[in-house]
């Protein structure tokens, strides 16, 4: 069997008094785009900051490309899109990319190319402050594509983009992956799972099925992933 | 440690402050404008104001570098651009040095302002080299810029950052020998004083303006500042967490 992208074994993830992931094993197949899929609160965010090692696990097993979590060899391997923007506000487009491609020992030809990737050369040298919500994400994306990232991470990307530029984004998605890329993306919103090859249904902090998408419709018996969804969480499809 | 990151990360929070034309205005008119108004106000009286101005001089960078950092410091931590960037190979020390070299810079800037201005302008008595003024200055702003970053870790919020301002820095303004001298507190007070940084920044302010040849003491007390200040960046990098529990 060919090595995971990603391997859980009875991953459980705490915070405070919740536990946001509870007791959860799965695998996410190298080279494939996987929608992490599920409603608000359904442990989505925790299970991206687990897998980029910002949170600690508190029990289970998790590897990342062979390593264990948390390895400062896999620093330079994942690209990580965060839920919000987080990005200097008070830089320029060009100068937060710039930042963290210095970050990456990277120049200003892998600089000009993500800006092109994510289609904001025109933006280049406006302050992201002034940026409307999808302009801001795009840069976030920018930073996260930096290195050609073995794994790359991104936390519900196309959250309020228009229509075009989310189908473009997905086009870049799918591209990246037949480059042999791992592609991790969460969504709340189901429509976006029937663009993933792979899925993975989270509820409440448990993984409700996990693979690829044609075995869930399959097992399912349903025509799509949010049918699934309803059925695999005891409700009508 | 990398020192290509340490300067870009530098150079980074120079152009994040190169957009902010009203900070750096406030940053360098301001200290100006308050010694103006305290030479005015001991216009008759030049003793004190040659006795409270060169302590101030150093007393400007302190406050202004623990706001300025204090909040930069919850800005990153609350806009996820920190965690952002643990999740890099950059090393906590890179960020921490970047930030103490921008900060550096603008202290030494304004504490050069304030200092000509002092000296020039208003009529301030220095008997000591301007550098060994501009030094404490440095100190100071490093020492603020630290004590800044490690109060940042307590705050959930850039309001709640603003209010360590008067929790850390206020005691020490208190305490320092500028309203009275400390060898004149009450004993507890005395020693109190004497276990905290900004006394020993005034005390070499003092020296500064007193001596043309910088006594032993001096160096002393800017060994002191900058142990404290070392400790602070310590305690600082020990606050940023690459992983959360």
């Amino acid at each position: 069997m060919q090595q995971a992208a990603i391997e859980a074994r009875d991953l459980s993830v705490t915070k405070g008094h919740t536990r946001a992931l509870d007791i959860v094993s799965f695998r996410i197949e190298k080279g494939k785009v996987t929608g992490v899929i599920g409603p608000s609160g359904s442990g989505k965010t925790t299970l991206m900051r687990t897998v980029i090692g910002v949170q600690m696990p508190t029990n289970g097993s998790l590897k990342i490309l062979g390593l264990h979590v948390g390895d400062p060899a896999l620093r330079s391997k994942i690209g990580y899109q965060p839920q919000s923007p987080a990005v200097y506000g008070d830089l320029t487009t060009r100068q937060n990319v710039e930042y963290f491609a210095k970050i990456f020992g990277l120049g200003k030809a892998e600089v000009d190319a993500v800006l092109k990737q994510v289609d904001l050369t025109p933006q280049t040298n406006q302050l992201t402050s002034s940026l409307s919500g999808g302009q801001l994400a795009r840069v976030s994306l920018a930073v996260a594509l930096l290195g050609n990232a073995e794994l790359l991470v991104l936390d519900e990307p196309t959250v309020g983009l228009d229509p075009v530029l989310r189908e473009r984004l997905w086009a870049l998605f799918n591209d990246l992956a037949r480059q042999g890329r791992t592609l991790v993306i969460s969504s709340h919103v189901m429509d976006e799972a029937e663009r993933c090859q792979d899925i993975l249904l989270l509820r409440d902090g448990k993984v409700l099925n996990s693979g690829a998408k044609i075995d869930l419709l399959q097992k399912s018996s349903t025509q799509s992933v949010e049918a699934a969804f309803l059925k695999l969480a005891g409700g009508s499809a | 440690m990398h020192l290509g990151l340490v300067l870009a990360t530098t150079k980074r929070v120079l152009r994040q402050l190169s957009h902010d034309k009203r900070t750096l205005g406030l940053l360098f008119a301001v200290p100006i404008v308050l010694l103006g108004l305290l030479a005015w106000m001991y216009s008759d009286n030049d003793v004190m104001f040659d006795f409270i101005g060169p302590p101030l001089l150093g007393i400007f960078p302190f406050i202004t570098m623990f706001l300025v950092t204090s909040i930069t410091m919850q800005r990153e931590r609350t806009g996820g651009t920190l965690e952002r960037l643990l999740a890099t190979r950059i090393g906590k020390l890179d960020i921490l040095l970047g930030y103490a070299k921008a900060f550096g810079l603008l202290a030494i800037m304004q504490a050069l302002l304030a200092s000509l201005a002092a000296v020039y302008l208003y009529g301030l008595d220095v008997a000591g080299p301007l550098w060994a003024l501009l030094a404490i200055a440095l100190c100071d702003a490093l020492l603020g810029a630290a004590l800044g970053l490690f109060a940042s870790a307590f705050a959930r919020s850039e309001f709640q950052a603003v209010q360590f301002m008067p929790a850390i820095i206020l005691p020490q303004l208190l305490l320092c020998g500028l309203l009275v001298p400390v060898s004149q507190l009450p004993d507890v007070l005395h020693v109190a004083a004497n276990a905290l940084p900004l006394t020993y920044a005034v005390e070499a302010m003092s020296l500064v303006a007193k001596h043309a040849s910088l006594p032993n003491e001096f160096y002393q007390d800017v060994a002191v500042v900058l142990g404290f200040a070392t400790v602070s960046i310590m305690l600082g990098a020990a606050t940023l967490r690459r992983r959360s529990k």
